[in-house]
């Protein structure tokens, strides 16, 4: 196999330019997508007949409870990277990648609480899905402060690296909590194996939303990406030709 | 259109409340994370081209020769 491109990603330079060209294609498709799913999903989707209405609230709260767990399996790769290879651009990626993931987590619980009111009769219960991922918040919290507070840029990788490698374990944990425990929470909406068990017209908008907020996501992440490596690589030749 | 009118659209069957709700911090986050690193941005190259201005001045100086 053909690593060059493996040692390419390690170079800034060459990310910085090949993410610039990628950048706008991702947030148009994103914002376009976003956009797409948001007004089909709240005007075009059928209502829920037991739920009524309310059920509208899943085009924003799945899309966000997923993507803030898999920005934390890709920060997680990362850290394997970073502590493997010791490649710079990983560690810029968890930088840069633990807001975002902190903000959609945020959103994830924050839409569920004001779900669960007009459903459950409450906004919150200390459920196995809801817990774990609280506990996800504040493993972002965690890696978002413990960057800051390590003065030495070698250790503060490795540390936070470690962490974020230690926080994987609450991955699963909120997969399957909702099959291993008895919670008040409903099962996964989208199954690899299974086909759902709403109507084509209430997953459509969904999955757009989904692909939409991935597309929002990767574009977010390339402009914090690239402001951070301009950042670390003031002193450069590269970076003091551009300005 | 699931709606009748305009109005049975703000209302979400009475739970317009809870969904527009979700919605405007929805979008609240998703502006958060668009408009941060475009700030952010500006004031890098603003720092950047200012550290290198001085820079500039600096190394200007050192290479003129003294006068007496």
């Amino acid at each position: 196999m053909n690593w060059t491109f493996f040692h390419k990603l390690g170079s800034p330079k060459w990310f910085y330019d090949i993410s610039g060209k990628l950048l706008p294609w991702f947030l148009c498709a994103g914002l376009l997508l976003l956009l797409t799913g948001m007004v089909w999903g709240l005007a075009f989707a059928p209502k829920d007949y037991q739920q009524g209405d309310s059920f509208r609230i899943i085009y924003l709260h799945v899309p966000s409870a997923i993507l803030a767990q898999s920005c934390y399996m890709m920060m997680a790769a990362a850290a394997v990277v970073s502590l493997v290879w010791k490649m710079k651009l990983a560690d810029v990626f968890i930088y840069s990648a633990a807001p975002i993931g902190a903000l959609f987590t945020f959103l994830a619980l924050f839409t569920g609480a004001v779900w669960g009111k007009p459903t459950w009769g409450t906004w919150w219960v200390w459920d196995a899905r809801l817990t774990a991922m609280l506990v996800l918040l504040f493993l972002y919290f965690g890696v978002i402060s413990l960057q800051s507070a390590i003065e030495d840029a070698q250790l503060a990788s490795k540390a936070t690296s470690i962490l974020v490698l230690v926080g994987v374990v609450n991955i699963p944990i909120i997969k399957y909590s909702v099959d291993w425990w008895n919670t008040l929470h409903q099962p996964a909406t989208f199954k690899l194996t299974e086909k759902p068990a709403m109507v084509p017209e209430m997953w459509i908008p969904l999955l757009v939303m989904v692909i939409g907020i991935y597309c929002f996501f990767s574009a977010v992440v390339l402009m914090r990406m690239r402001n951070e490596i301009l950042l670390r690589e003031r002193k450069t030749k590269w970076v003091k030709a551009l300005l | 259109m699931n709606f009748a009118n305009f109005e049975a659209f703000l209302q979400m069957g009475g739970h317009g409340l809870y969904v527009w709700l979700c919605y405007g911090v929805g979008l609240l986050v998703f502006i958060v994370c668009l408009v941060s690193p475009v700030l952010k941005k500006k004031a890098i190259y603003k720092e950047l081209r200012q550290a290198q201005r001085r820079e500039q001045v600096r190394t200007d100086s050192l290479h003129q020769t003294p006068v007496k």
